[in-house]
């Protein structure tokens, strides 16, 4: 026996792009007719040629790929880099164009959570339901029953038709399915984006036991860079149709993010247009992090920075100021200089400075950084900014609140130092 | 390939011209009775009379059947009650026709599911088929109790071994409506037109084959063309096996059953063809 559990080989998928399937019989005739008298195919575009028509796009452009039994896979890479036609073809949803794939065992995919469920059939007919999609036999079921149910936390509703469900029941019923089923390959396409967070902690649980002391080998495609480390054990980077990177997962999460151009170390403000707050006599030239090479901070780490300024008048006044945005645009707080600092005219200068984030939440964020003085008469005169340009994430470590992902929208984006408790009655 | 056989699936990109895995259909027995089940009870959720359509609904046509073309046309029966002769070619005629326009929409109608999971899809035209069996059976049960209805006032059935022949008409229905269906749902894929069409041909079909007329009501010289239609000689038999009207044609029904399996084979071919691929494009 070997211990590969898949084997893909030179794979490629090729799709048409365009309108397909949207021709009418009667369409296709006039074309075919068209073509056995040699003339010009009346359905083309006029000024396209034949060839033209037929554009096509490679999703998949060759993947090499050997999965051993009981390895979690995590499979990254933005969107359109091929992860969904990789798993569509894996679970046989639709076939290759090119290339070959020997897979031993048998495969669950859950490309969706709930595929197959019918609103009018009771929790229990629908489990039996999906279970036999998903390739169990009834005994199978039958055996798996009461830890489905049991999983699925829905036992008060299990004789209730589906559609009077709420969506999180819904999804946790279907999910207690697959999790349970006798699959020696397991196929996951983001499903845990839903449910809340308890039942997405309990599903990465299973998963893990499934791959850990099951043997099971799990592939897991996500966006959720936090769920992948925590599972997988080896991570592939996808990235136009080809793999860019296979090995290990913090590697390859760190090779993905690489890849997303917004997260640079360096920015170069020269050529960024500026609103008519700012008179610009003092210009903000380029920001850079200091002792990195990728804006990504530890939480708890503090944010060094280097900004270049270029003055054109002399003012001994000069403040600095910050505020810090998290990604969705809420504003977490600003921070600014205590001292002045002194320009000359015409001289450029570079500002070293230290901003204390650590009690910012892992997450990502940006900065606005803005030039300003008070002058003689307490005005406030504003020079230059540079807003929503500089961007950085805060990651968490292992130890991080319990293993839980940081749940911004409810708990904000700073943590407070720890609780100390003076004295218990 | 030696070393690789110990791999159970291989995914290819061109399928083989006949490549199914009765097996792995076997194995997958269970959701064929699944979906049997849930097309069954689903049917008639939130509806009043529930099951009882499926008593109301034959009775319904077969009783305009007997208006129209009995009473007002005055077509034939072969001697045979119009109630008993139009209930006994209705029922096998509905579990073609609905054998064939369930199958026929199997990949668009299913395409979500498809879509997100795999499994042999020749289960579901299968299951189909299996749920249009329901009506039939229900149908030749009211048939049984009106014919015993007639026999307490006077009139007499044949009952003998020729009753075994139901089952391999059964059968062959079932095939035909399957292959003819399978054929629809791998061409409409790629043109909606034939989603539109069935309904239509099956309709045009009915008056093609004998169901409200007698098959000697076909005048001679054309019937060797009409008995090229392989429901002509099923429902002749079927009627013949039954009530013991009109003939029992075994010559026509041999090729028939010919016609039936290379329909079927075409169909089983057309379906391979299309499966793997038609999320592309559907």
């Amino acid at each position: 026996m070997s211990d590969i559990a898949i084997k893909i080989e030179n794979l490629k998928k090729q799709y048409h792009l365009g309108a397909i399937g949207g021709r009418t019989l009667n369409a296709e005739l006039q074309s075919w007719w068209a073509r056995k008298r040699g003339k010009e195919d009346p359905n083309l575009q006029i000024g396209k040629s034949a060839h033209a028509a037929n554009e096509t796009f490679w999703a998949l452009k060759g993947i090499n790929l050997e999965i051993k039994k009981g390895e979690a896979i995590g499979i990254i890479g933005a969107n359109g880099a091929g992860k969904s036609t990789l798993l569509k073809i894996l679970s046989r949803v639709t076939a290759p164009t090119e290339g070959d794939i020997w897979i031993d065992g048998r495969v669950s995919s859950m490309l969706e959570v709930g595929t197959g469920f019918h609103g009018e059939l009771t929790g229990r007919e629908n489990i039996y339901m999906n279970g036999a999609i998903l390739g169990m036999t009834k005994k199978e079921v039958d055996q798996k029953m009461e830890d489905i149910i049991e999983f699925s936390e829905c036992r008060q509703f299990i004789d209730t038709p589906v559609k009077r469900y709420s969506s999180g029941m819904y999804v946790k019923l279907a999910f207690a399915v697959a999790a349970h089923l006798d699959a020696e390959i397991m196929i996951m396409d983001e499903v845990l984006a839903v449910g809340d967070i308890k039942f997405q902690q309990k599903c990465l649980g299973k998963m893990g036991d499934a791959s850990q002391s099951e043997g099971k080998t799990v592939l897991y495609v996500s966006h959720n860079m936090a769920t992948v480390r925590g599972l997988c054990t080896r991570c592939i980077v996808l990235k136009e149709g080809q793999v860019t990177f296979d090995g290990a997962v913090d590697d390859a999460i760190s090779r993905y993010l690489d890849n997303i151009s917004i997260f640079r170390n360096e920015f170069d403000f020269s050529s960024i247009k500026r609103t008519a707050q700012e008179n610009q006599k003092i210009l903000l030239k380029s920001f850079r992090f200091k002792d990195r090479t990728k804006p990504f901070f530890t939480y708890g780490e503090r944010l060094s920075a280097e900004v270049k300024i270029k003055s054109f008048i002399d003012t001994t006044n000069l403040s600095i100021r910050m505020t810090i945005f998290y990604e969705d645009n809420t504003p977490v707080s600003t921070c600014y200089t205590s001292g002045c600092i002194e320009v000359r005219k015409n001289i450029e200068i570079t500002v070293a400075f230290c901003v204390d984030t650590s009690i910012l939440a892992p997450g990502r964020y940006y900065a606005d950084i803005i030039l300003w003085e008070f002058n003689d008469s307490a005005a406030h005169i504003r020079y230059d900014a540079v807003k929503s340009e500089i961007k950085f994430v805060v990651e968490e470590e292992k130890e991080f609140n319990h293993g839980f992902e940081w749940g911004h929208s409810v708990w904000g984006h700073i943590v407070l130092p720890e609780i100390v408790i003076k004295s218990v009655y | 390939m030696g070393e690789r056989n110990h791999f159970k699936t291989h995914i290819r990109p061109q399928t083989e011209w006949f490549e199914v895995d009765l097996g792995e259909i076997f194995r997958y027995k269970d959701l064929i009775f699944l979906f049997f089940k849930r097309n069954y009870v689903t049917r008639y959720k939130q509806t009043i009379l529930g099951p009882l359509w499926l008593i109301f609904n034959p009775l319904i046509t077969v009783l305009l059947y007997s208006l129209v073309f009995g009473n007002i046309a005055g077509l034939s029966t072969d001697g045979a009650p119009r109630l008993v002769f139009y209930l006994c070619s209705n029922a096998i005629w509905t579990f073609f026709a609905t054998s064939l326009t369930q199958t026929a929409g199997t990949f668009t109608t299913n395409a979500a599911l498809m879509g997100k999971v795999y499994f042999p899809r020749l289960v579901m035209p299968i299951s189909s088929v299996l749920t249009g069996m329901i009506d039939l059976v229900i149908q030749v049960m009211m048939l049984i109790v009106i014919m015993i209805g007639y026999t307490l006032s006077g009139n007499t059935f044949r009952i003998g071994p020729q009753l075994l022949l139901v089952f391999p008409l059964v059968l062959q229905t079932g095939m035909l409506g399957l292959g003819c269906g399978i054929i629809i749902a791998a061409m409409t894929t790629k043109y909606r037109d034939l989603a539109v069409l069935v309904s239509f041909g099956v309709q045009l079909w009915m008056y093609a084959s004998p169901v409200v007329y007698t098959t000697s009501a076909m005048p001679e010289q054309y019937r060797n063309i009409y008995m090229f239609n392989p429901m002509a000689p099923i429902i002749t038999c079927w009627r013949n096996v039954i009530i013991g009207t009109g003939e029992l044609p075994i010559g026509y029904w041999g090729i028939s059953w010919v016609i039936t399996v290379l329909i079927l084979f075409a169909g089983v071919i057309m379906f391979n063809r299309v499966e793997k691929t038609f999320m592309d494009t559907v």
